[in-house]
């Protein structure tokens, strides 16, 4: 155990906690307006990595552009999975649209291994460092959480702000009501699951500017976005932010105090946990 | 207690005599690589089935189900391995961890209702995954594996494989034969109350805290049995293959492929989807596409045949009714 490497190691987790935060913001969306679980959520964040892959590499752009290009695409491939695969079977029970989601993540998975191959690769980006004692903040890092925070900051105001970010409040809130307020409730709900996408595949192009990565990523953040949303409680947009924080924290922490191999353990252990005795999460109120 | 329906078929003898005929085929025959994809079909039956009982007739979706078949695994090699233990008296002493856990973590989750129960399971998956890759004990990451000479008791591999699918054939049966009393006793239609309305099963006099227990213990025990059977014929076990997510959302496929709450859906939905997959995967011009056609076939029974094949049967053909339960 080094106490000197505590520092450095708590504020990566950190600013890493806000990537995933704002990934595990996506899902929360999704399932607090659509009641949706989506397991495609992981894949989607790998193809946000493979936009800015696409811009950096293949169109040889400044990859910040592909973090924007990945939100728009995000966007509209949630719409469109919300139309094919969710909209027929909204109302069905949990199995069923768990495995309609499974299903759209089998076909990405399958197309996206054929066509990219499961090679690592890797986005080049150098934004110089910040340092101050003992303590290095790569600029990536900082960026990330920058754009994460805007990202978040954005969702906010359009749910809170606007006309259209209501109506998909009062969707989520009551389905029913909201439609005999002449709500189009299927609009909002692809809406919905286009806004939770887009926040996915952004939180995967800010990774695709820290690590290497290939198609099969996701998965890894997609059970970390598991962990994140119930931390916050299933549907809460703040929570997940906050509860991304201390994962990302909690990262940091462990990975200095105990063997890393650990971590998932813990991380696990206290999802259950969580379940059990707050299952609407942290700020939730007591069922 | 178990004639609910005045006249009824011999359904269940039916099926069970059709899986025990097609699992002796590989035995007379003496066909290893026959013996081999039956093996593995009849895990696939043993899995669908058990899940079918908790998330089919009781309605809460199990999705890290694959725990059992694990813990039943690990604990029937750690016994075999380090104490020399039997086979048989390994696998059945390996149901108890699984037992356990269903009855200890299975009353504590079944509290939890719809998307927040599957989300526990999952949980509990990958927690008990990652405690078996750092728990040095059962091997860690790297798992344990026999030395070759413990098959010598058996009468050497070939007998041993064939004495594991002999016993998985069994287990097989054994879950089906369970799903199909369950379903038609007093506790089934306590399941399905349950499913469909649990405030109202506790105003009919039922304890849906125990019913949901027992149920899950039920769902537990094949699982468990064939994974003792499973990594015994494979002679190693790493918390890889053991508590693959894969593979228990592949058991739900199947249920949902064959029909969901029907006994013989889960069969037919194992059978089916094994099938689909070698065929895919022989296929040259599909294979590289099998995940992706996998995927599409998944949604189309998702989205338009919500009943599975056993359902549509049922619809299309009345004269099969009495005989596809």
């Amino acid at each position: 155990m080094n106490l000197g490497a505590l520092l450095p190691s708590a504020i990566d987790g950190l600013l890493l906690g806000f990537v995933y935060g704002l990934a595990a913001m996506g899902l929360t969306l999704i399932f607090g307006v659509t009641r949706v679980v989506n397991l495609a959520h992981g894949q989607m964040i790998a193809m946000g990595m493979f936009v800015v892959l696409a811009v950096a590499s293949g169109a040889g752009l400044n990859p910040y552009v592909g973090v924007l290009l990945a939100a728009v695409v995000g966007l509209a491939a949630g719409v469109v999975i919300y139309v094919v695969a969710v909209d027929r079977v909204i109302n069905a029970p949990e199995l069923t649209t768990l495995l309609a989601t499974f299903a759209v993540n089998l076909i990405i998975i399958g197309t996206a291994t054929t066509l990219l191959t499961t090679s690592p690769r890797a986005v080049d980006v150098d934004m110089g460092a910040l340092r101050s004692g003992g303590v290095t903040v790569l600029g990536t890092h900082l960026v990330a959480v920058v754009i994460a925070v805007a990202a978040a900051g954005a969702l906010y105001a359009f749910l809170f702000r606007t006309r259209l970010g209501k109506s998909i409040r009062a969707v989520a809130a009551d389905r029913a009501a909201a439609e005999l307020m002449g709500i189009n409730s299927r609009r909002m709900l692809a809406l919905a699951f286009g806004l939770g996408t887009a926040l996915a595949m952004t939180a995967g192009a800010l990774l695709a500017t820290l690590f290497s990565f290939n198609v099969l990523s996701g998965g890894t953040y997609e059970t970390k976005s598991f962990v994140i949303v119930v931390l916050g409680g299933l549907g809460n947009p703040t929570g997940a932010l906050i509860g991304g924080l201390i994962i990302g924290l909690l990262e940091g922490v462990t990975a200095v105090v105990i063997p890393v191999s650990w971590v998932p353990v813990i991380e696990y252990a206290v999802f259950v946990l969580i379940l059990l005795v707050r299952p609407r999460g942290l700020l939730g109120s007591r069922q | 207690m178990l004639r609910l329906r005045g006249r009824s078929r011999p359904f269940l003898p039916v099926l069970l005599l059709i899986v025990a005929v097609v699992a002796a085929v590989p035995l007379v025959t003496g066909n290893p690589s026959m013996r081999e994809e039956l093996f593995f079909m009849l895990l696939l039956v043993t899995l669908a089935t058990s899940v079918n009982v908790i998330t089919g007739y009781t309605g809460y979706v199990s999705f890290g189900h694959i725990v059992f078949f694990g813990l039943g695994g690990y604990g029937a090699f750690w016994l075999m391995q380090a104490l020399g233990v039997h086979f048989l008296v390994a696998a059945v002493l390996g149901v108890i961890p699984a037992v356990l856990v269903a009855a200890v973590v299975g009353a504590a989750v079944l509290r939890l209702r719809g998307a927040y129960f599957a989300l526990a399971t999952l949980g509990i998956l990958e927690a008990t995954k990652a405690f078996m890759t750092n728990f040095d004990p059962a091997g860690g990451a790297v798992g344990l594996s026999f030395n070759f000479s413990i098959y010598a008791q058996y009468g050497g591999a070939k007998s041993a494989a064939e004495l594991a699918y002999v016993f998985m054939a069994l287990v097989a049966l054994a879950a089906i034969a369970a799903s199909y009393l369950v379903r038609h006793a007093k506790f089934g239609l306590a399941l399905m109350t349950i499913r469909e309305d649990q405030d109202a099963a506790v105003v009919l006099g039922i304890d849906p805290a125990r019913t949901k227990v027992a149920a899950f213990v039920i769902s537990a025990v094949f699982p468990a049995l064939a994974g003792a059977a499973f990594f015994f014929k494979n002679g190693i076990i790493e918390p890889g293959s053991a508590f693959d997510l894969t593979r228990s959302i592949e058991s739900l496929v199947m249920v949902v492929l064959g029909g969901v709450g029907t006994v013989a859906g889960p069969v037919i939905g194992a059978a089916v989807y094994e099938w689909l997959r070698g065929f895919l995967i022989t296929s040259p011009a599909l294979a590289s596409f099998q995940l992706t056609i996998a995927g599409v076939l998944l949604l189309v029974v998702v989205l338009f045949a919500t009943s599975g094949l056993v359902g549509v049967l049922r619809a299309r053909f009345p004269a099969v009714r009495e005989w596809l339960e």
